[in-house]
């Protein structure tokens, strides 16, 4: 489902991402762990086409589309969602507001029929009972005035109401007491179906103890430097990335 | 990410049609003869002449106000035609049906077919096209409860003594350099009286356009709220594109008395130039309520439209307890200019007054706000709160606010809050990431930052004034 052939990509000419190889199937968890700087959220933005972060080299097939020739917005209607370590505060737009226009964005693109008002607040209310999100929260304007708690859970509630096939979680553990943690992992869980993927990146193997992934991928220097499954993460909790013998340099310079 | 704000920026004008309509106009020029002659045409008495020729000798003694923070080419008065109406127009139509087809295209063109309005909305509208008020409906119902909606040139003739009185009482015909000229050349507008206690039945609404090359609109508007009466007036605009620019001076009074009220809310869409500034309607508007005791005024206005904006909607709030309000969107985008903002004159014991205004600026435009809240000697615990926000769409256009503030009486209260704020990258991104297009996540960034304004106009014409945004923001809002 998705297949990254050597990607390099830069920010402000600095390179960051150097010829990262991954291969994502159906229904996979894929974990990115790494030390600060190596890449792991510039690989989230480049997959997502944020502005800002140039590809340089390298192929992405996503589904059997060439990903980097698409928009943002494209890339999000073909079923790829990033959720967001920092969700960004947008006062006066309803979460409603937002999800009722993506929703209905992503459907025109399957051929689908939007959905009346009423269906889709069914399944918002759903999506928001999922992870725990008192209703009242897709009336309040998008992560305004949100703790990082509800910030997350609410960017959870809106992968749910997306029903996306690439789901890229990005650091979507950072912030949250362990009660908070649980409540994104079970939101997570959920949607794991056997058909949509995740790539989840953390720092913390604690979110893996609720999360399972299939693979365990050590990002550094912009690229995949070893691949493991979960007894990966649980051997970085004990022992630092130290033992795979990176320089220090890489997490100063990224 | 600037690149595409810019191309969600610049679309074509929706309205920008010229309408072949026969007109009768005079030639450019400016003098007593012209409007002895505007006179004449209106079959106007004597006592509004010589109102008209006194306008016209304060005015010559005035000169063009220099101090708002706009910037265009020197006026030259005697190059516009202070004239125009639709030919076919002489004898006036008693219905739809002897309305001139031509005309009714127009109005389905900007979406405001007439029979749609009068049987679905149930809103009394009077047209002013270009000069002369066209048609107006559902003047019987309002008959019935004794509500006057008429234009201002009938009202002349049929209600001279409401006329005579009020007319000039809250903008005098000195009151400023626009004003005057406004009242020695005004064409048309409209009349609104509501009688004691009344409730006005239906919403009022005019549709002000503006057709006729090198032609200024000079409206005069008239509303007067008699003691207990509530009456809710709308006004919208929009006109048609091209190169000259275009001189609109319109003078609105308001008369609220004891625990009247009047909601007057406006949407403005009128030709804003092209993106090289060419072009475009210069929008210098004088708007001001007076407001009895226990009185209540609300301007809440949407202004996409117009090159120039110089626009104050102020209330006077002599009476005791009366209160103003001010809610105002004012969108500048390409080379746009707005000074616009209002005044609340307290001078009546517990006064209140509220200002929200929320200016938005794209392209190169520049967008003002420029408040004065003035509380008089006798104005005890008067109160007022001012809100002012400003949002920028990319790095080149300007937004600016000089909040005057005089207060002559120590017992009263006066807060000032204000911010401005930039449409982030970080908040586009967040909109495309869940599949919305450029264009879609700027103007529902934009309508989220009006909310707290659209939320005081009436229903219909908020959802209006959302498209309107939309448009003004996309390559043909929606």
């Amino acid at each position: 489902m998705l297949t990254i052939k050597n990607l390099h990509a830069s920010v402000e000419q600095k390179n960051i991402l150097n010829g990262l190889n991954l291969s994502i199937k159906q229904g996979e968890v894929h974990a990115i762990m790494g030390p600060n700087g190596a890449g792991k959220s510039t690989l989230g933005y480049v997959l997502s086409g944020r502005d800002g972060y140039q590809v340089t080299d390298g192929e992405v097939d996503f589904q059997g589309n060439n990903l980097l020739e698409l928009d943002v917005e494209q890339r999000a209607r073909h079923g790829l969602f990033l959720a967001f370590q920092y969700p960004v505060e947008i006062p006066g737009v309803s979460n409603m507001e937002l999800m009722k226009e993506s929703v209905n964005a992503v459907r025109q693109h399957r051929a689908e029929t939007p959905l009346t008002a009423a269906e889709f607040l069914k399944k918002a209310k759903a999506a928001c009972q999922q992870v725990q999100l008192p209703l009242e929260f897709l009336k309040r304007g998008i992560n305004e005035g949100f703790s990082g708690g509800e910030k997350k859970r609410n960017e959870i509630m809106q992968m749910i109401l997306l029903e996306p096939s690439l789901c890229i979680l990005d650091e979507s553990d950072s912030g949250l007491d362990v009660d908070a943690l649980q409540i994104v992992a079970n939101g997570v869980n959920s949607q794991r179906d056997g058909k949509r993927s995740f790539i989840v990146i953390t720092h913390y193997q604690r979110l893996l103890d609720f999360i399972e992934p299939d693979f365990v991928h050590i990002l550094a220097n912009g690229k995949i430097v070893k691949t493991g499954d979960a007894a990966l993460a649980k051997q970085i909790e004990k022992e630092g990335y130290a033992f795979l013998g990176l320089d220090n340099s890489a997490e100063a310079s990224a | 990410m600037t690149e595409q704000i810019d191309q969600a920026l610049s679309r074509t004008y929706d309205a920008g049609f010229i309408s072949d309509i026969e007109s009768e106009t005079f030639a450019a020029e400016l003098n007593e003869d012209v409007i002895r002659r505007i006179s004449a045409m209106k079959n106007e008495p004597d006592w509004m002449l010589e109102w008209r020729l006194r306008a016209y000798q304060n005015w010559l003694t005035m000169t063009e106000p220099e101090w708002a923070h706009v910037h265009y080419p020197k006026i030259n008065y005697q190059a516009i035609s202070y004239y125009s109406a639709p030919k076919s127009m002489k004898d006036k139509p008693k219905s739809l049906d002897e309305v001139d087809p031509e005309l009714l295209r127009v109005y389905e063109k900007l979406g405001i077919p007439l029979y749609e309005q009068e049987m679905l909305a149930g809103v009394a509208v009077d047209v002013v096209f270009d000069s002369v008020s066209v048609v107006t409906t559902f003047r019987e119902k309002l008959q019935e409860a004794g509500v006057i909606f008429c234009p201002i040139s009938e009202a002349i003739q049929t209600y001279p003594e409401l006329v005579k009185k009020y007319l000039g009482s809250v903008v005098p015909r000195s009151d400023n350099y626009f004003a005057a000229l406004n009242s020695a050349v005004f064409t048309d507008g409209s009349f609104v009286y509501i009688p004691k206690g009344v409730r006005c039945p239906m919403e009022l609404s005019t549709y002000f356009r503006i057709n006729e090359q090198n032609t200024g609109q000079f409206e005069r508007t008239l509303i007067i709220a008699d003691e207990g009466s509530f009456v809710s007036y709308l006004e919208g605009c929009t006109a048609p594109q091209r190169d000259e620019n275009q001189l609109h001076a319109a003078v609105v009074e308001l008369i609220a008395m004891d625990d009247a009220q009047i909601k007057y809310s406006t949407v403005q869409n009128w030709y804003p130039g092209d993106e090289h500034g060419k072009g475009g309607i210069y929008n210098f508007v004088t708007k001001r309520a007076l407001c009895h005791t226990n009185a209540k005024v609300s301007w809440t206005q949407v202004e996409t439209g117009s090159a120039i904006t110089w626009k104050y909607p102020s209330c006077i709030l002599k009476g005791d307890n009366s209160v103003g309000e001010f809610y105002s969107v004012a969108l500048t985008r390409g080379r746009q200019q707005a000074d616009t903002g209002t005044k609340m004159i307290h001078l009546g014991k517990n006064t209140k007054s509220t200002i929200i205004a929320k200016g938005i600026s794209a392209g190169h435009s520049n967008n003002t706000y420029r408040g004065l809240v003035h509380m008089g000697p006798k104005a005890d615990g008067a109160r007022n709160f001012t809100q002012c926000d400003s949002l920028l769409i990319g790095d080149l256009c300007g937004a600016h606010t000089f909040p005057y503030i005089e207060s002559r009486n120590p017992s009263a209260k006066v807060e000032h809050e204000a911010t401005t704020s930039k449409v982030g990258d970080d908040q586009l991104f967040l909109c495309q990431q869940r599949g919305l297009d450029a264009e879609k996540a700027v103007s529902m960034i934009v309508n989220g930052f009006c909310k707290a304004v659209f939320k005081e106009l009436p229903m219909e014409f908020a959802v209006e004034a959302g498209k309107l945004l939309e448009i003004s923001l996309e390559g043909s809002v929606g």
